[in-house]
């Protein structure tokens, strides 16, 4: 039924309210004061050369990112895991050993390799 | 699954854990450089593949599943997986050199090799469609790097992206059948899923679809024609160990797993498949060795050469049954013992990738390095299938199962073939045999080579002088395959 919905629909209108009423008040008090080191990207970190959408990305973003995945898919799995440890017992415990460790020697070749050190 | 369970799955893929773990230490002592790390690293693989070898001999005194029935170890697999310890060990020791020469010695090297190598034990022992796939990705990820692995040349570059970029085409193809056939049969289990296709109509358009895109993907993967244009390319930008190892390893697990597939546990797929299969031999074994004839890089032509080999393959797995699959079996061996004696040769006459690898570099070698030489004759005489080399029985086998199933005329066919595709063979041997050189090959054997080129010559001569023999173990596996 429609009806059900009414209050999605009553917090949406709020919310496009509220927020309309927010980005109204902060125009009209706050000073516009606009300079270049104001309008980059980022006010901080390292210097931007070029427009992100060249596809002109600092390399070794890709390798943050990648040493992301790892810790991500390893997070994926240990939530999982332990819910059902109990169930599983000391098979389970030694089995996510086995995997850390295994994630562990690619961390440490990466760390040795110097990917967490950042080149300017 | 309880902990006796457990523990016999452990011990049943026990070859496949030595390798990763031997990786994973080569892989942390590759991180501490230091003199002479490279043989370290070269021996510490090649010890922990011969021990993974003992272990799959010691288990294959008795065939189990394991993991539930994902994994298998039987007669088939170690027999595949014996050919890949070969290739790899073989790879292996001709690998130091070149890597030398191009100054491209890095630790990484080895611990890929090893990872490519437990992705194709994987995939040779998956009983199971997504342990096969996770198998064939392992592989391949690892060959990718290994085929851009001279960093600071650029045709390894382009090779490494183009083959990244169709092995993902491929592998994605493969996906999808595995996908269709998974929603026909609610299983990704060979058997099971062979159990279920039995009540499945052969004339089910989504059947068809299913086998359509998994063949396609595993044609793509051994370079069968339609799906090769990526092998010439690839296998010339490849550094040539790397090269010899796709050649050989890569597609040993591409064919066992074609094998496991179409001809032992999804057999009832032969009427959908059998007609287009048939074409793309017969097409593969034609351009294969035209295109063959007027290449000028040698490794270009090894490649072509190599599609064309795979076209005798696909003869193989037409002739289906034990007979089929033995001399398909027998074939790999052949291929690959020779194969890689060739590509020490190419290794040796190396003169930097930046140069590429001429034909030419072959001519007067009989003059400067008679050793050698003799060699590399006995390694073209065997690719171009001539007694009384390995390669002839190969062949031969190849051809007596094919006349046996009643394909007379695909025999013919292939027997054509092979004779136009001894030609460009037989002008190397003419290069190094007829022909002056002002400025001859001057290289020193490493002992590293001399080993594998003794290996791979006593393997080749070997092999035609007691075919049957090498005939009776291939056929003993590939009727334990198919019990």
């Amino acid at each position: 039924m429609p009806i059900d919905f009414l209050p999605v629909f009553l917090m949406v209108a709020v919310v496009i309210a509220l927020s309309a009423f927010i980005l109204t008040l902060s125009r009209l008090i706050r000073p516009h004061n606009p300079y270049p080191e104001k309008n980059r990207p980022y006010e901080c970190g390292v210097d931007h050369v070029g427009e992100a959408s060249a596809g002109m990305f600092k390399v070794q973003y890709f390798v943050i990112a990648i040493l992301f995945v790892v810790f991500d898919v390893e997070t994926m799995f240990l939530f999982p895991w332990a819910v059902v440890l109990k169930d599983m017992g000391l098979f389970g415990y030694v089995e996510m050993f086995v995997f850390i460790v295994l994630l562990l020697v690619g961390f440490a070749y990466a760390w040795i390799k110097g990917a967490l050190e950042w080149v300017s | 699954m309880d902990l006796t369970q457990i523990t016999s799955s452990v011990l049943a893929s026990g070859p496949e854990i030595i390798i990763i773990l031997g990786a994973c230490v080569a892989l942390m002592l590759s991180l501490v450089p230091r003199p002479g790390q490279g043989a370290l690293l070269a021996g510490l693989s090649l010890v922990m593949i011969a021990l993974a070898a003992a272990m799959s001999l010691t288990l294959a005194q008795n065939p189990q599943t394991a993991y539930g029935g994902m994994f298998v170890n039987d007669g088939f697999s170690t027999f595949f997986k014996m050919l890949l310890y070969l290739g790899t060990a073989l790879t292996i020791l001709i690998s130091d050199r070149y890597l030398g020469t191009e100054d491209a010695a890095k630790g990484e090297y080895y611990v890929l090799l090893l990872f490519a190598l437990s992705g194709a034990m994987i995939m040779v022992s998956g009983k199971d469609l997504l342990i096969i796939y996770v198998g064939l990705e392992l592989q391949a990820l690892s060959i990718y790097v290994l085929v851009g692995f001279l960093t600071t040349n650029t045709r390894s570059n382009e090779a490494a992206l183009k083959y990244v970029i169709l092995g993902a085409f491929s592998s994605g193809l493969l996906l999808f059948g595995l996908s269709l056939l998974y929603g026909l049969t609610g299983t990704t289990q060979l058997e099971a899923m062979g159990e279920a296709l039995d009540s499945v109509e052969t004339s089910s358009p989504l059947l068809a679809l299913a086998t359509v895109f998994l063949i396609v993907g595993l044609l793509f993967k051994v370079g069968a024609v339609p799906f090769h244009m990526w092998v010439p390319d690839i296998y010339e930008g490849a550094p040539s160990p790397v090269t010899g190892f796709m050649s050989t390893v890569g597609k040993v697990a591409a064919v066992a797993v074609i094998l496991r597939l179409l001809i032992q546990d999804l057999a009832m797929l032969d009427p959908i498949w059998r007609g287009s299969v048939e074409a793309v031999a017969v097409l593969t074994l034609a351009a294969g060795s035209f295109a063959a004839l007027v290449q000028t890089n040698i490794k270009r032509m090894l490649a072509y050469s190599s599609i064309a080999h795979g076209g005798f393959l696909l003869l193989g797995l037409l002739a289906g049954g034990s007979e089929g699959l033995a001399s398909v079996m027998l074939y790999l061996l052949i291929f690959t013992v020779t194969n890689l004696g060739l590509f020490a040769v190419i290794v040796l006459l190396n003169r930097g990738a930046g140069q590429g690898e001429n034909i030419q570099d072959f001519s007067g070698l009989a003059k400067s390095q008679p050793g050698v030489a003799l060699m590399a004759l006995v390694f073209l005489l065997s690719l171009a299938g001539i007694p009384p080399t390995g390669g002839f029985f190969a062949k031969f086998y190849v051809l007596v199962a094919l006349v046996d199933a009643g394909f007379v005329l695909l025999a013919v066919f292939a027997v054509l073939l092979s004779a136009i595709a001894a030609w460009f063979y037989l002008r190397v041997i003419m290069l190094m045999y007829m022909e002056q050189n002002d400025q001859p090959a001057v290289f020193q054997v490493s002992p590293a080579i001399g080993w594998a080129l003794i290996v791979t010559f006593t393997g080749t001569v070997l092999t035609g002088v007691l075919p049957a023999w090498f005939l009776g173990v291939s056929k003993a596996a590939a009727t334990a395959g198919l019990g």
